[in-house]
């Protein structure tokens, strides 16, 4: 049973329609926003709390929740909301269509979650690259406030908000949040430690939440609706409706919105039109954007897209980047092209991440060859398991995680490679005189 | 406070304390590389990590904070993995050319390698190489041993206040640096090669000089500028090869100042050897009897008060007591020690003393710097101030020159007396600041004594430390920043003219037929008077030695046992770390060996015997203001003339300085650039 378009938050994710205000509000959004933030802001974290709604960002921490650490009384330090759009995980694309095609969601996102937290103001930090996304968001909050929905008093609730875009410079690291915070102060975008937890010490030493887009984008719709339509998709604690971005060896690559816990080979058969070839032709899925460790075929034949599903299976929804290879791919070699993306984005503050992607990747590099030694392979994992949990953000965990899900699943194929690189170089036997 | 239980070891330590000083407090050593404690808290290397229970991963321990009831695990397997893995990770890409490296036995990396790191290496693929980067003529680099702890940036940006290390570049590419290659503007710089905990960051003068193991190692006190730093002298037979600060918490903490640390080179070079003695216009070597012979030749007979003493900067006390001793003897009553000229009160100490004490400093809550530059005049010193100020709510202002960089924000009242004039009248609104702060801080430089109204400016700096309500008897607000470290001990001793006694200016003004300069390099030989018996003791052949009539060797301060006095008025001993080279010898011997010879033998013989009769305790007692009468002087006397800071070179202004090639580099590094005019 597939969304009904009845269902769906993102009405315009394709852009058959116009973004500007006034088909945004003919779609409905901006309706009623002064009486949900009338209602206070205990009522919408309550909301969001019984939505079930997880942050979309990759983590999956429950969002009501992160709100409700901010403080409550505002003390002389001001409270910032700072929207994380510097979507760069590779496979990911489903911020991009709501900035370019929905960006009014995202605007009236802002204004019900910055007063939900009490803060004036909200930055959205947009990739660099996203410079037509830029444009388009910039012009939106443009007309947002020429309409006096953003600014003093914005949309007649009595609530000053306002709202910046900045534009990142194109590093990956910039999109974790205490990264993306320093990044935005101007500084390096390197991450902070933790404790002390952005809603404590944020931007400028001041309580900060940081939210991904597509998780303050569904804010409007939700409150809209009620908590109870949104939690009445998919499965207890993985509920509401999510965008997944379906690409790689599939005949319709595609953004969908689509209910939480759908199948996955539902998922890319009804939308995707499925794998090139047939779904025996199936390899593996990374069913998360590129940090999650791959899904062989046998486990994504039935496995749920949602949180927990997924880590059952030690992968994870991240940001529900689905990429689909089929057995023409050179799986060693795509996981390889992983590390040297981790490697080339390892902000280089921490000594595991910053010495050991660039090990792992060029271990990996020898494997794709085969040119290494069977142990090489128990070398390469532990190598990883040091890396992991060891350093201050999460960078290091989801660039080790690929290498681990493909030794788990893959190893044969490495060791093959190995044996037949062996093979093929093997020093012939020194010719030995009669005697 | 908060209970943590560290291996099974329950501790309290207070709230807000990090699990790793729980660690130590319990006992347990926590490797580290990045954690220093002067220095903000990074996280990045990772050494540090321990287990904490129901922590879902393990903990950087220097940065997360206890809670009460946390149970920490420093040596679980967990604990042991994570080590043994940042160690590895570590080792990958350093170069193992411990062998050559001048950081080699006294290296971080190294000793925690062998602690905590594993046997072989494991890492088959290329390793990576960084060009070195140039940061200034005192500090080698050799960027591809660096770990990137940035402990170097921080120091810089947090100690120093010059934020001009950096890090460039992304994961593996990752490199310090300055961005644009240029030296280091701090007078701290020596103290990056301390905190680097590799041999990324080396001292170039030490080179491949030598081994630690190698050297001994003497405690000293720094005299080249007044702070009275504590120093470690490493020598080798007969040579200084490094010098290294001790940890004071009351003086310099751990840095050191780069005169103190990198000028030793100037003592092997232009020393006084031997004896020397002016024979038909010429000098000529002699033997020590000969020059004992020379000056009883000529004092013998001559009446007291035709004699004169001047003493230099950086003289210890002992030689100082023996040369007054000696005076006395000769009944003479003219000695002084001021060859600055610098106009200054010694009726009571505090009228010359840094009051609020170095430490002091971080109590204060308002400063005010009267013609003086406490960067060049005294880094450590600077570095403190500025420690206060980072904390926080404590504004500073300064009257002197315009445009210096102190390293802090501070507000320019004025360049000359006028500006005191107007605190003192009430009409600049700084003067509210210094009146609402509860402990004030006045901070005068020495150099703005050493003119004609010295004595007026004085006085109106006590006026303006007495209307801000900083002379209480619970804070001395009032401070003078002395410039060398032997200018205290020769007033505390009262190396001055005594009754009747002349002072430097009418000694050089004919007042005196024969002066005996005891290291006084500092007086200008054109301000002799022609026909004047000088006898010139000191260790270098300065400008002033060439004009002797005779000149005895004596020691430098790393070549004899001595007391000095610093700023504050804090009474410490340095020891012989070497001999003085060839003939010369400790003053206060020649002294002792003089006065036999003059026929008025000095009553010890024995340096414990003169430390008695000297009678000088070590170390220093806060005293506090109960007194609020001035010094002498009439603040109405001051004239208009704008203050003139005192050292023009910071890095030649004394004369071991100004003997060293290293100095004499650093000056010509840091020489102001010659301004170029728009097109």
């Amino acid at each position: 049973m597939a969304l009904s378009d009845k269902d769906r938050i993102f009405t315009n994710l394709y852009g058959l329609q116009d973004w500007r205000l006034p088909a945004a509000q003919r779609r409905g959004n901006w309706d009623g926003t002064a009486g949900f933030l009338e209602k206070g802001r205990d009522w919408i974290i309550e909301e969001m709390k019984s939505s079930g709604l997880r942050g979309r960002g990759g983590a999956g921490f429950p969002t009501g929740m992160k709100w409700s650490f901010m403080p409550k009384q505002a003390s002389e330090r001001p409270h910032y909301l700072v929207v994380n759009a510097d979507e760069s995980e590779p496979g990911t694309c489903k911020d991009r269509d709501i900035i370019r095609h929905d960006p009014h969601t995202l605007i009236e996102g802002c204004l019900i979650a910055g007063f939900a937290m009490g803060a004036h103001a909200g930055y959205i930090y947009i990739r660099g690259e996203y410079y037509n996304e830029s444009r388009v968001l910039d012009a939106a909050i443009d007309e947002a406030y020429a309409a006096g929905l953003l600014g003093k008093n914005a949309a007649g609730s009595g609530w000053d908000f306002d709202l910046y875009v900045h534009r990142g410079a194109g590093a990956y690291i910039c999109g974790e949040e205490t990264a993306l915070i320093e990044s935005l102060e101007g500084k390096k975008g390197m991450p902070r430690l933790k404790p002390p937890f952005p809603a404590a010490v944020g931007l400028y030493g001041c309580p900060t939440t940081v939210n991904n887009v597509e998780t303050i984008a569904v804010v409007p719709t939700v409150l809209r609706r009620g908590a109870a339509w949104f939690a009445g998709f998919g499965r207890p604690k993985n509920s509401g409706t999510k965008i997944f971005c379906i690409q790689g060896h599939v005949n319709k690559p595609c953004n969908v919105e689509e209910e939480m816990s759908i199948p996955m080979r539902e998922l890319i058969e009804r939308h995707a039109g499925g794998v090139r070839g047939g779904w025996d032709n199936l390899m593996c899925v990374i069913p998360g954007g590129s940090s999650t460790p791959l899904l062989p075929k046998h486990i994504c034949d039935d496995v749920l897209m949602d949180f927990d599903a997924l880590r059952e299976h030690k992968s994870g929804l991240g940001t529900a980047g689905v990429i689909v290879m089929d057995k023409s791919t050179d799986i060693v070699r795509a996981i390889a092209r992983l590390s040297r993306f981790y490697k080339h984005e390892s902000c280089g503050q921490c000594t595991p991440c910053r010495e050991g992607m660039g090990w792992v990747s060029r271990m990996m590099d020898r494997m794709v060859q085969g040119r290494a030694e069977i142990e090489e392979i128990d070398v390469l994992e532990e190598v990883t398991r040091r890396i992991e949990g060891h350093t201050i953000c999460a960078l290091a965990d989801g660039g080790v995680w690929p290498v681990q899900g493909l030794i788990r699943h893959y190893r044969p194929v490495m060791e093959e490679r190995i044996a037949a690189y062996k093979a093929a170089h093997a020093t012939p036997p020194m010719p030995m005189a009669a005697e | 406070m908060a209970k943590v239980t560290v291996d099974g070891i329950e501790v309290e330590v207070p709230n807000g304390a990090t699990v790793l000083q729980a660690c130590e407090a319990a006992g347990k050593e926590i490797p580290r590389f990045c954690y220093h404690e002067r220095l903000s808290v990074a996280g990045n290397c990772r050494m540090c990590l321990v287990e904490v229970e129901k922590a879902p991963k393990p903990v950087a321990s220097c940065a997360y904070p206890v809670a009460d009831g946390m149970v920490v695990k420093t040596d679980s397997p967990v604990v042991r993995n994570a080590r043994r893995g940042v160690m590895e990770f570590l080792l990958i890409n350093h170069p193992l050319d411990c062998p050559i490296c001048d950081q080699g036995g006294e290296c971080d990396l190294q000793d925690q390698a062998v602690g905590y790191g594993m046997d072989h290496s494991r890492y088959r693929e290329a390793k990576r190489a960084v060009k070195d980067k140039y940061v200034g003529p005192l500090i080698k680099t050799i960027m591809t041993r660096c770990i990137q702890c940035t402990r170097c940036v921080r120091f810089a940006a947090e100690v120093a206040g010059v934020p001009e290390l950096g890090a460039t570049g992304r994961g593996e590419s990752m490199e310090i640096g300055t961005y644009v290659e240029k030296a280091l503007t701090t007078e701290l710089s020596g103290n990056l090669i301390d905190i680097c905990p590799v041999g990324a960051l080396t001292s170039r003068p030490y080179a491949f000089v030598a081994r630690p193991w190698e050297l001994r190692k003497t405690e000293s006190i720094d005299v080249q500028d007044a702070t009275g730093t504590n120093i470690r002298i490493d020598t080798r037979g007969p040579e200084v090869l490094r010098i290294l600060p001790r940890i004071n918490e009351d003086v310099n903490e751990e840095w050191m100042a780069d005169r103190g640390r990198f000028s030793f080179d100037g003592l092997k070079r232009k020393r006084l050897d031997r004896p020397w003695i002016r024979v038909n216009g010429g000098l000529r070597q002699a033997s020590w009897p000969e020059a004992f012979a020379a000056i009883a030749g000529k004092l013998k007979g001559m009446r007291g008060e035709r004699i004169g003493a001047i003493a230099g900067d950086l003289v210890e006390a002992e030689s100082l007591f023996a040369l007054k001793a000696l005076m006395a003897k000769l009944g003479s009553e003219n000695l002084d020690c001021r060859t600055d000229g610098a106009a200054i009160d010694v009726t009571r100490p505090d009228f010359y003393r840094f009051n609020t004490t170095i430490a002091g400093i971080e109590e204060a809550d308002a400063l005010l710097i009267i013609g003086s530059n406490p960067r060049t005049e005294a880094p450590v010193i600077n570095a403190r101030i500025r420690k206060r100020w980072v904390a926080g709510r404590f504004p500073v202002g300064r009257i002197g020159p315009a445009g210096i960089d102190l390293t802090y924000g501070h507000e320019h009242l004025g360049e000359g007396p006028e500006a005191i004039r107007a605190l003192l009248d009430g009409s600049h609104p700084f003067m509210e600041v210094l009146k609402t702060a509860k402990r004030p801080m006045v901070l005068l430089g020495r150099g703005a004594l050493m003119r004609a109204d010295g004595l007026a400016v004085l006085a109106a700096a006590w006026e303006v430390a007495r209307q801000a309500d900083a002379l209480r008897e619970d804070w001395h607000g009032f401070n003078l920043l002395h410039l060398f470290g032997g200018q205290v001990g020769a007033l505390a001793l009262g190396f001055l003219p005594g009754a009747g006694g002349q002072d430097i200016g009418q000694m050089l003004g004919g007042g005196a037929d024969a002066l005996w300069l005891l290291g006084a390099d500092g007086v200008d030989p054109a301000t002799i008077p022609a026909g004047t018996f000088v006898i010139y003791q000191g260790h270098h052949g300065d400008r002033i030695a060439g004009h002797a009539d005779v000149i005895l060797p004596g020691a430098a301060y790393t070549e004899k046992d001595g007391t000095w006095l610093n700023t504050e008025g804090r009474v410490q001993r340095g020891h012989l770390a070497v001999y003085p080279p060839g003939e010369a010898r400790e003053d206060w011997r020649i002294i002792r060996a003089a006065s036999e010879a003059l026929g008025a033998t000095l009553p010890f013989d024995s340096l414990a015997a003169l430390r008695d009769a000297m009678a000088l305790e070590q170390g220093l007692e806060r005293r506090f203001a109960a007194d609020a009468t001035g010094p002498a002087g009439d603040p109405a006397a001051m004239s208009g003339a704008a203050f003139v800071l005192p050292l023009a070179n910071y890095h030649q202004a004394d004369v071991i300085a100004r003997a060293s090639d290293v100095m004499a580099q650093c000056a010509a590094t840091y020489a102001a650039p010659v301004p170029v005019a728009a097109e």
